[in-house]
């Protein structure tokens, strides 16, 4: 007989949307990502490649280009026309600035950080001027005929390169005039080809050009005669993006294929100093376009339409093969898509553009530890709530009790109040939403339901009181002041009176519900928290950062709790720390508080706090004890960390607790890419405790 | 000639190969073998140009010895001695004075790349003993070395390294292919290298088909490289052109790849090049290509990837299936040839007539495919018709049977197929005859097969009001008692026709297809049978596989006589009476000659071969020779040629006018002379020894047989434990018996050192005449029942005194 059940739901069709960009800032090790809905993500390249930050996607606004400028100045322009910048503190977008050019294809940055050059449909250039809060049009360059594509500064700074259809200009800055122009072959493995883009062109400081077009050709030109040095053919399809490392001595392209191609710069012999251009090595991480590359100074990173985004690190630039080195797939977001009803388990979906509502399936089999139970009844689809708007959905939530969901977007906070009648369900929108709940980051309710808690991007923290079909603004913590920092992650104890909320950046802030003020703040970490969770009855807060540390503060004593500082003091296993992913979820089981649960995207696990840490020497995986041992080797081979992979979950979305079973989600859209999986949810039963399975 | 890399002269005009314990010539324009450079008396290992001077060609061998040639003449200008045994040669422009080679030393599977350095001398031989080492643990093939950028480096490969010694800095960096350990499947092992002319890039090939460059290998850490992939299976070799613009590997694909600029997309193919490339090079010049084909084959290529011409040895990589056959009209030696075909190979002029393609389907080079076979064919009608059959079994109960007609048309003078039949038996067909009678006017063909049956075939008339044609069909079917066919035979006048039902044979009237008379003799299943010649035609051989030959009197329908003998091979000869039967024993296999009209052999040569012999034929002599020697009058018409398991085809000859004008020994060896027996090795020499004109080096060359070949002969001679001995006074008798005679025969031919290196080892002699005598003993055991130690007849007693005196000289040899 098992202790609990286990609900394994297959009925989550989440779709990422294809990587369109990525811009790699080396100043602050920090990566943009672009996707095609329009939303931006910004990956912490030292924190673990961990997600930090996101902006909401609106589905006019189809980015084309990003980039960094001035350190840490985020752009993005997009087929709307109009260059935007993004607050990275607040989390929203700054400006955006129409350029009167039609579609812009391309942006590129001056190599002093301080000019912003797009292209355009209509064939323009535009220069811009940054200005500490602005941007400001400064003049154009001479018009060409057809659309610009790709855009590149000589790294001096007097000459661009702009890709264009069939050929390549060379403009001098100063005038504004071109210089040159490159024609491309249309021949395509001796067919002519329509026409030939240039997806990309690369300015090198020694005067060379390299292009890649459409034909499949990375082409090496001389921007000094106009002349074409070299070409090489190295893909059936579009080779789509380029990017040239900092030291001119490699590049890298992706192609249509799929296929991402590495250059380097390397000596004809041994004791000359003529160099040549030579592709080396392909990498096949990709199944669809590789639509954008970007080249760091230890990893070449590419993303594509199949939406992974794929760090690539160079051996030979990396100095200690440690688990940094390793190749990175970052496919899901870092963020928690669903919420649960525990009372009347329910889920609720986040999707870009609507939400969906279920209820679990339920069982009256009983089992063995392991089996697998059959369904007396099926999981129901019982809402399908779809935004209104352009704009993709924020964040969602759906209180305990399962009465009310709540979602926002960038301009609009939305209460919904569910009504069960049987099997009838009703919805109601709770209207006139105050002003000031416009933009939520973050919603949670209380665990009495009574309490929604929304983290807006002002930096503001909102209680609202909930009760029947109205509610009542309790309650508006301000940030300290001078800083706007947004808060991106909440957690609420069980009994309501504490909240602790999580920035970007900085430490987290536990304020007292009852009191309605800060009680304290936990102190600062180098690396972002990515989940955290305040335990019942204890009031200890556990926070998961992305350098896979965890925490245990306790919130009454204002204090680390011994547990955590023993954690600390041994450190933790080695093969812990080199997981992939970060935790994504903190849960507890209500009957053991020993038991802290967590969760990444490929496995869970059981930190029983009374059972000693493992040292390196343990073997961490260790997830089924062979039961004919005695009791006396299974405890002394047991340690802290029950890690079950048992599930072969892929993606593992999250985990819940639900009066004595758990859920857990995972996404397997990506594995049924065209054919669509029959929604089917089963359960099973599990034994812990002394004879846990892990 | 496909052992090792061909080598192109420095104006392309030759090309040179190894063969053997020889250096073939050729000119690359007519295809002509222009010279035979011999002189080792091991295999040849390794050929490079001399690049100080491009007239000269240096060649290692495994007796340990670097040979400098003049290629235009043929002349041997150099032997340099180093002592060890060479696996390889690699010359390098820059290192002036030293040549590269492959040896081991110590274990038998390290080996070593050392640097020879070669002492400038004006004498004829030299000893090089200066060696210097270069690198360890090497494999031994030379394609797995390569010099690289005008001798400043070399890379090495083996397994799952790549090795590079740079030669100023004397440092060794090594690069792993760690992924390939790791998967199971992966099988990244390296088979070759090449190293790129004039930049720094060496190619790589592998197992799984991938080609690497790898480049910046002065860095252990920054080195990199890029994969080219379009081999499906192991490339076997790279090779780069001279100008280093492009990359040309080849591999059991045949088909030779061009890659230009070392780019993926940049490719060009050669393909159906007939069999799996072993090796490729490249002219110095520039403008040719070759391929060294496994089926004993070099292709030379054009710049544009043409093939401009073919040198064609005997094709031997596959089992022959079909046996050693003559075609009546070339004279030429038929057997399976390339996958699907029937070569056709001159002796006379050692090189291929023409290639018949008889299955006429695309052959894919693979492993695991069941292939049609050719597996039996035969001629009749002196040529007209040849009839093959080709079968492909997958499983037991799945049979593709297949018989084809062909007819000898003189227009093209050429096989043109007439008639083609699907499943003529319904099980393997095991033998296929003609009806070879001068008088008979109607073609006729019989087939022998495991499912009980014998069909004949006729030639009928196939016209219809289109054309006049003819085809063939079947016209009679036989059996007995279900049992099945193994053999077929037509009588010389085609009058009557034996078949043999596993142990009984069957003689069948040819005209009415009636059954005359059965012979059984209880003795297990016949293996072959024949009719008899000439005067012998009254009788019919038959041996089967419990080790008798039995010989039938037809007349009498009785039993003539017979004899334990295992025989393997049984082959008549067309001109005369006499029947050449090659028995198996553990020891190594024996030629007899009969005539069936006796049961007494003609002529017995032991230990012909150490290793099976699987065909014989005997090929007709375009004009008939006098031996006056009793011993080798069975050889006055035709020639015997045998054909053992690994593929050396043999000849027994005797000394002989015309050959005496031909300076080389070709018609004798077989053009791959690899494992020469110990009996080719004495009768060759023997035929040498007498040719008067033969001078030092050529008595050198004469002693051209590996090593290992050597020792069972040695020990067999000196070896024989002296309780088995006869008695001292018989054999002392003999020997002085054997002297006078020697005396005798001997006229102003004989060299009169001979003589002298004669008296001077007699106790050895003795010993070799001892060993003879052990041998003719050893025939009395096989059970003829003749007591042939009685009859030794002064032809064989001459036969005796040569036999000796090559021995002793060969040991002289030593």
């Amino acid at each position: 007989m098992g202790e609990f059940k286990v609900h394994r739901v297959r009925f989550f069709n989440y779709v990422p949307s294809g990587i369109r960009c990525v811009a790699y800032n080396n100043q602050s090790n920090r990566l943009a990502v672009s996707r095609t809905d329009g939303t931006v993500e910004v990956y912490n390249l030292s924190a673990n490649y961990f997600q930090e930050k996101f902006f909401p996607g609106h589905e006019s606004r189809a980015t084309e280009a990003l980039c960094w400028a001035e350190g840490q100045r985020l752009f993005s322009a997009g087929l709307n026309g109009e260059i935007m910048e993004y607050d990275l503190q607040a989390l929203n977008i700054k400006y955006a600035v129409d350029v009167f050019g039609g579609p812009i294809w391309s942006m590129a940055v001056s190599p002093s950080g301080s000019q912003l050059l797009v292209g355009c449909e209509d064939g323009s250039v535009k220069l811009f001027q940054i200005t500490p809060d602005k941007i400001q049009f400064e003049r154009n360059f001479d018009r060409q005929k057809s659309r610009i594509l790709s855009l590149s500064w000589h790294p001096s700074g007097t000459h661009i390169a702009a890709g264009s259809i069939d050929y390549i200009s060379v403009f001098d800055v100063k005038s504004g005039s071109a210089i040159h122009k490159m024609i491309v072959d249309r021949q395509h493995m001796g067919v002519s080809k329509r026409k030939c883009i240039v997806w990309g062109v690369a300015f090198l400081s020694d005067g060379t050009v390299i292009s890649v077009d459409s034909a499949g050709k990375v082409q090496f030109w001389d921007s000094a005669t106009g002349t074409l040095v070299k070409s090489h053919l190295i893909a059936n399809a579009d080779v789509q993006s380029i990017a040239v490392a900092e030291q001119e001595d490699s590049f890298v392209v992706g192609t249509a294929e799929g296929t991402v191609f590495h250059f380097q710069l390397v000596p004809v012999t041994s004791n000359s100093s003529e160099k040549q251009w030579v592709r080396t090595k392909p990498f096949q991480h990709h199944t669809h376009d590789v639509r954008t590359v970007a080249h760091s100074p230890t990893a070449l990173i590419s993303g594509g339409t199949d939406t992974h985004l794929v760090i690539r690190p160079l051996m030979e630039k990396v100095e200690v093969k440690n688990y940094d080195a390793a190749l990175r797939k970052i496919t899901f977001p870092h963020r928690r898509l669903i919420s649960c009803s525990k009372k009347r388990q329910l889920l609720l979906f986040q999707f870009a553009h609507h939400l969906e509502l279920w209820r679990l399936g339920s069982t009256v089999a009983t089992g063995k530890n392991g089996d697998t139970l059959p369904l007396s009844k099926n999981a129901d689809h019982l809402l399908h709530l779809k935004t209104k708007g352009p704009e993709n959905i924020i964040c969602s939530c759906i209180s305990p009790c399962g009465s009310w969901i709540a979602y926002s977007t960038v301009s609009r906070f939305f209460l919904y109040r569910l009504n069960y009648e049987h099997d009838n369900i009703s919805l109601k929108r709770v209207s006139k939403m105050p002003p000031f709940l416009r933009c939520a980051l973050q919603i949670l309710f209380s665990e009495d339901s009574t309490k929604l808690f929304v983290a807006s991007n002002q930096g503001a923290l909102h209680i609202v009181q909930l009760s029947g079909g109205s509610f009542k603004h309790l309650h508006a913590f301000q940030p300290q002041s001078g800083t706007v920092e947004a808060m991106c992650l909440l957690a609420v104890s069980s009994d309501g009176n504490w909240l602790a909320a999580s920035g970007t950046s900085a430490g987290v802030h536990v304020y007292n519900v009852k009191q309605l003020k800060l009680h304290c703040t936990v102190p600062a970490y180098n690396f972002p928290v990515t989940a955290m969770a305040i335990a019942p009855n204890t009031n200890n807060l556990v926070i998961a950062h992305s350098d896979q540390q965890v925490f245990e503060y306790s919130i009454p004593d204002k204090q680390y709790t011994d547990w955590s500082r023993t954690v600390q003091k041994q450190g933790f296993h080695h093969l812990w720390l080199q997981r992939d992913t970060p935790i994504t979820h903190i849960s507890f089981h209500p009957k053991r508080p020993m038991h802290i649960l967590l969760h990444d995207a490929y496995m869970f696990c059981i930190i029983d706090k009374s059972l000693p840490l493992p040292n390196d020497k343990t073997l961490l995986y260790n997830p089924f004890p062979p039961t004919n041992e005695s009791d006396v080797v299974r405890r002394r081979t047991a340690h802290a960390f029950k890690i079950s992979k048992i599930y072969k979950v892929k993606h593992l979305v999250l985990l819940f607790w639900i009066v004595g079973s758990f859920v857990i989600s995972k996404c397997n859209k990506l594995h049924n890419w065209k054919i669509r999986a029959p929604s089917v949810s089963m359960q099973r039963t599990w034994i812990v405790g002394n004879k846990s399975p892990f | 000639l496909n052992f090792r890399r061909a080598v192109f002269s420095a104006d392309s005009k030759y090309i040179f190969c190894v063969s053997g314990d020889f250096v073939k010539v050729y000119s690359t324009v007519t295809e002509e073998c222009v010279h035979i450079l011999h002189g080792h008396r091991n295999l040849v290992t390794g050929i490079q140009l001399n690049p100080n001077n491009h007239l000269q060609l240096y060649s290692s061998s495994l007796d340990g010895t670097i040979k400098l040639w003049d290629y235009i003449d043929g002349i041997l200008i150099k032997t340099f001695t180093v002592g060890c045994k060479l696996h390889a040669l690699f010359t390098v422009a820059q290192a002036e004075d030293s040549v590269f080679a492959i040896v081991n030393k110590e274990k038998p599977d390290i080996f070593q790349l050392v640097s020879v350095k070669l002492p400038k001398s004006s004498s004829q031989e030299v000893e090089a003993k200066e060696l210097s080492f270069v690198l360890d643990y090497i494999n031994q093939s030379p394609k797995c070395i390569a010099f690289g950028n005008e001798g400043v480096y070399v890379a090495a490969v083996r397994e799952f390294y790549l090795s590079v010694y740079f030669f100023k800095k004397k440092t060794t960096s090594r690069f792993t292919l760690s992924s390939s350990r790791n998967k199971k499947h992966a099988k990244n092992n390296f088979t070759c290298v090449a190293c790129h002319p004039t930049e720094d890039c060496i190619a790589s090939g592998h197992m799984d088909g991938k080609i690497r460059l790898w480049r910046n290998f002065y860095d252990d850490k920054k080195y990199t490289y890029t994969c080219l992939h379009w081999h499906h299976d192991m490339v076997m070799d790279l090779a780069f052109s001279v100008t280093g613009t492009s990359l040309l590997s080849g591999g059991r694909e045949s088909v030779l790849v061009e890659w230009r600029d070392a780019t993926e997309k940049n490719k060009e193919f050669l393909p159906r090049l007939g069999a799996t490339i072993e090796h490729i090079s490249v002219s110095p010049a520039g403008d040719l290509f070759c391929t060294s084909h496994s089926d004993n084959k070099i292709i030379i290529i054009h710049r544009n990837l043409e093939a401009s011409a073919v040198i064609q040895g005997l094709v031997k990589d596959r089992s022959i299936f079909t046996g050693l056959m003559i075609d009546p009209r070339t004279k030429a030696l038929v057997l399976n040839g390339k996958p699907g075909h029937l070569q056709f190979y001159s002796l006379q002029s050692d090189k291929q007539l023409y290639n018949l393609d008889i299955i006429q389907q695309e052959y894919i080079n693979d492993y695991g495919l069941i292939q049609i076979e050719l597996t039996k064919a035969a001629f009749g009608c002196f040529g007209n018709w040849l009839a093959t059959v080709e079968q492909r079994q997958e499983k037991e109960t799945e049979l593709e049977l297949q018989m084809k007609l062909w007819m000898y048309n003189k227009k093209t003078q050429g096989f043109i197929l007439n008639t083609k039949i699907n499943m003529p038996h319904e099980d393997c067909i095991t033998a296929l005859c003609f009806c070879n009678a001068e008088k008979s006017e109607q073609p006729t063909l019989v087939t022998a097969s495991k499912d009980g049956y014998f069909k004949v075939w006729i030639l009928t008339d196939d016209s219809d009001i289109y054309k006049k044609a003819v085809g063939w069909t079947c016209d009679f079917v036989g059996s007995y008692h279900k049992y099945q066919a193994t053999n077929c035979c037509f009588s010389e006048d085609g009058s009557l026709l034996a078949v043999s039902f596993e142990e009984i044979v069957t003689i069948w009237d040819s005209i009415t297809w009636e059954l005359k008379c059965t012979f059984c003799q209880r003795a297990g299943k016949i293996r072959h049978l024949c009719f008899g010649r000439l005067t012998c035609s009254k009788y019919l051989l038959g041996a089967t596989e419990n080790g008798i030959l039995c010989c039938w009197n037809l007349l009498s329908c009785a039993l003539e006589w017979n004899a334990k003998l295992n025989v393997r091979v049984m082959e008549p000869d067309p001109n005369s009476e006499n029947i050449a039967a090659i028995s198996q024993s553990s020891v190594g296999s024996d030629l007899f000659v009969f005539k069936p009209s006796e049961p007494r052999p003609l002529y017995i040569q032991k230990g012909i071969s150490r290793e099976e012999v699987q065909w014989g034929v005997f090929v007709p002599r375009d004009v008939p020779e006098s031996f006056t020697s009793e011993a080798y009058q069975w050889l006055n018409r035709s020639q015997f040629y045998f054909l053992t398991k690994s593929q050396s085809l043999l000849t027994f000859s005797t000394k002989s006018p015309e050959e005496k004008l031909t300076p080389t020994s070709k018609q004798l060896l077989a053009e791959e002379s690899l494992p020469t027996t110990p009996f080719y090795f004495i009768l060759g020499k023997h035929r040498q020894l007498q040719d008067e004109k033969l001078n030092e080096t050529l008595e050198n060359e004469l002693v051209q047989l590996p090593l290992t070949e050597n020792i069972p002969a040695v020990s067999e001679l000196l070896h024989t434990p002296a309780h088995v001995l006869p008695s001292a006074a018989f054999l002392c008798s003999m020997f002085v018996n054997s002297l006078l005679l020697s005396k005798e025969t001997k006229s102003a031919k004989e060299i009169p050192e001979d003589v002298d290196m004669e008296e001077e080892k007699e106790s050895e002699d003795s010993d070799e005449e001892n060993d003879f005598i052990e041998k003719v003993q050893d025939t009395n055991n096989t059970g003829l029942g003749e007591d042939i130690i009685h009859q030794l007849s002064k032809s064989e007693e001459k036969e005796l005194r040569k036999f000796r005196k090559i021995d002793y000289s060969w040991i002289a040899a030593l």
